[in-house]
């Protein structure tokens, strides 16, 4: 491979709504970063907080049900009395069902919006988003379908509507619309169905999300602790301060006329009124295929998978227990060498993140250049190349207190940084470098100091380098930074698009301690850099 | 000072949360319908009448058929258009020839439409006519009504029961 043909650093264009709508992540970021700390910070797990409001609605549903009467009159009574009879209990059951099943919106919708603006949406990525569109669907339809159980006008309106909505269609040998001429038209059979559909989209849903996760490692399904009882709190005060109500029960011979709209699952329906059915048809018709086209709309070029070597690799597994997108499978030795395992990567899961090359042992700079090739390794951003841009970036650097940054293409931009001090080299992921190439840098004397960023703490791009890499760094994971590397030589400071002046400062900072310390014995913490907006647990 | 500060800024987000939670659950309010309005609402489900005349079959062709299907008359299985008409105080709201429905045209006539009128003292009358009758009608139904703000006056249409059929409430009087 010619060197001077590799795209390094690099990173894909995103457009500006992207960036625009990311930088706004970022900001909001960096004040709940402050608030809650990284690990807290609600932004970080939305999804994780969108299954925590699932089981609220879940277990406040399970008690509403036991106390609901399917049937025309018997709907609306049984929830009256749930209301106020039992407002201490049947009633904030009610209400934390109505405000967890609005909190999920509200998560769900923040959540597709920040995968979207932090490009995890495209690429073999491509598949979350995807499955993650069908859940949109069945969330409307559970809560929807719930409205409608209650059977007073706000009900009514809504059975209407969407009844007529889908005759709308054509596609019913029967309007269902005329179901809900008169009371004389009412089926207490067609509550069983609505309520079957109440309980039926919501178990699918479950269906959906396992499917949803089927391509990340080690989901984030349960929200820290702390969050999850915040958030509970959170919700039973509110079901104290403002207790969820009816309307008058419904009156088929009357027209509902005001009402008021749970905004976060009718909003179509005023549209209904001031457009047509057709109209919104179209709307959620083409919103829908939009949102499903998007990880194309429009392609991008995806990077090359990682490769196995397989004279290079022992079988350690690793690779396969850091890589965040499931694309490692361990299986039995394909050849002559006395290992048991070996690994392979299912190409069409691999976002080419290059976690799996800084894992990996056999990956030491330290090895003569014919000899580095790791047991796995990105065939675009070989670690091989990477030693030799570390080497060239190196001789450029001059004077006291010399540094090479390491970062990441996702994080805050380096190439700015770059001065006859400062050597900057962007990886796709800081996990995506062996921690053996910052003993090199040191006891080479490439530089005086190494600084290590990336993304924010609690919030990595490939969901899970900045963990491995400061779990390598502290000794905790595999591959370890040997402890004979001085610490007090490197910085870790975590930094996002946003960061990136609070960044340079830290590196002056680090810069100016390193050139007043003499030559000194190792020493087991490693500085860590508080960035205004990171915040990191020194 | 600085674990103050994160349980006060806790505080405040969720208490952000919970009102961004709370509000929009059921405000701002939605009028959906004015008060000095009502709804006339049509419903017309009815099969017109076959579209060809039904031929008696000879006793030879009856004999041919399988025991459980056999019967006097072969007909065709398309039906006649359904022709609707609507008037309200002396003006035609709908007059509409609707088709079969099925991919055969044998299915039901149907007409499924909402209008928006005045509340207050209206006359109505509904006419169908379902043969290939060239004039007139086979049903038609006339009364005067006082129709209340907001009430949803239903004008449905049930051959079963006798063709039209009006709100009981508005206790027909034509
Ligand atoms: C209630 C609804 C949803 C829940 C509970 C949910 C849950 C999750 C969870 C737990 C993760 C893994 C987070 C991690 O550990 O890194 C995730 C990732 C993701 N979700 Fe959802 N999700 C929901 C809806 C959606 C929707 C509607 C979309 C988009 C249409 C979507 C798109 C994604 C994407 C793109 C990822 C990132 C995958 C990656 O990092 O490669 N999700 N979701
Ligand atoms: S980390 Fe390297 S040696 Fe270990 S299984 Fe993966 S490729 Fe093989
Ligand atoms: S580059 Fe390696 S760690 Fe990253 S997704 Fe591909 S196989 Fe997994």
């Amino acid at each position: 491979m010619k060197m001077d043909a590799v795209p390094y650093p690099g990173g894909r264009s995103v457009s500006l709504v992207q960036s625009g709508l990311r930088r706004m992540f970022e900001i909001v970021e960096a004040w709940l970063d402050r608030i809650f700390g990284p690990a807290w910070n609600p932004l970080y797990q939305l999804g994780a907080l969108g299954f925590f409001y699932y089981w609220v609605v879940a277990i406040s549903g399970i008690y509403v049900y036991v106390l609901f009467d399917t049937g025309t009159t018997e709907a609306y009574d049984s929830v009256q009395y749930m209301t106020v009879d039992q407002w201490y209990l049947g009633g904030v059951m009610r209400s934390l069902h109505r405000y967890a099943s609005d909190g999920m919106i509200l998560m769900m919708v923040v959540h597709m919006l920040r995968e979207f603006a932090l490009d995890r949406y495209r690429g073999a990525r491509w598949f979350t988003w995807v499955t993650g569109t069908p859940i949109l669907w069945l969330v409307f339809v559970a809560g929807i379908s719930g409205y409608w159980m209650v059977w007073d006008q706000l009900a009514q309106y809504i059975a209407i509507a969407s009844t007529e909505w889908f005759d709308w269609l054509g596609i019913f040998g029967e309007s269902i619309a005329r179901n809900f001429l008169a009371p004389h038209s009412l089926d207490d059979r067609f509550f069983t169905l609505l309520t079957f559909i109440h309980i039926v989209a919501p178990l699918l849903l479950l269906l959906v999300l396992w499917i949803h996760l089927q391509r990340v490692t080690k989901p984030r399904i349960n929200p820290k602790r702390g969050l999850a009882a915040g958030t509970f709190l959170m919700l039973v005060a509110l079901s104290f301060v403002k207790p969820a109500v009816s309307h008058p029960p419904a009156d088929l011979a009357a027209v509902p006329g005001v009402l008021n709209l749970d905004w976060f699952y009718l909003s179509a329906y005023p549209l209904m009124d001031t457009f047509s059915y057709g109209a919104v048809w179209a709307f959620a018709a083409i919103l829908s295929f939009m949102l499903f086209a998007l990880p194309w709309l429009p392609p991008v070029r995806r990077p090359a998978a990682a490769v196995v070597d397989l004279d290079n690799c022992n079988g350690c597994e690793r690779c396969a227990n850091d890589c965040p997108f499931n694309a490692i499978l361990m299986r039995p030795r394909s050849d002559t060498l006395p290992f048991e395992q070996e690994a392979s990567v299912d190409a069409s899961l691999c976002v080419a993140c290059g976690i799996c090359a800084g894992s990996c042992p056999t990956s030491t700079p330290f090895r003569r250049a014919s000899d580095l090739i790791p047991g796995i390794d990105l065939p675009d951003r070989s670690l091989r190349v990477l030693r030799d841009r570390l080497e060239v970036a190196a001789a450029g650097l001059a004077g006291d207190a010399r540094v090479i940054v390491f970062g990441c293409d996702h994080a805050a931009r380096l190439d700015t940084l770059a001065s006859n001090r400062i050597g900057t080299l962007s990886l796709p992921c800081i996990a995506a470098l062996p921690p053996s190439f910052i003993d090199y840098v040191l006891s080479r004397d490439l530089a005086d100091g190494v600084v290590i960023t990336g993304c924010r703490d609690g919030e990595c791009f490939n969901r899970y380098g900045v963990a491995w890499m400061e779990a390598r760094m502290a000794g905790t994971r595999d591959p370890y930074l040997r402890p004979r590397v001085p610490r007090e030589r490197i910085l870790t400071a975590w930094a996002a698009g946003a960061d990136r002046a609070a960044l340079a400062k830290a590196i002056e900072g680090f810069r100016t301690r390193l050139a007043a310390q003499p030559a000194s014995p190792p020493s087991p913490r490693t500085p860590r850099a508080k960035i205004d907006g990171t915040n990191t647990h020194a | 000072m600085l674990k103050v500060f994160r349980f006060l800024g806790q505080g405040v987000v969720y208490a952000l949360i919970a009102v961004l939670l709370g509000f929009f659950a059921d405000t701002p309010a939605y009028r959906h319908f004015d008060d000095d309005k009502a709804q006339l609402t049509l419903s017309v489900a009815h099969s017109g009448q076959h579209a060809g005349t039904c031929r008696r079959l000879t006793a030879k062709e009856i004999a041919a058929l399988p025991p459980n299907m056999r019967k006097p008359l072969d007909c065709p299985r398309e039906r006649l258009p359904v022709l609707v008409e609507v008037d309200l105080d002396g003006q035609t709201i709908v007059r509409e020839s609707i088709p079969p429905s099925g991919l055969f045209g044998d299915g039901p006539s149907q007409i499924y439409e909402n209008f928006v009128i005045p509340s207050g003292s209206h006359r109505l009358s509904a006419r169908l006519r379902d043969s290939n009758r060239a004039q007139g009608f086979d049903y038609q139904r006339e009364l005067e009504v006082e129709i209340a703000p907001r009430q949803r006056f239903v004008i449905e249409f049930r051959s079963e029961t006798g063709g039209f059929r009006f709100p009981a409430a508005a206790g027909p009087r034509g």
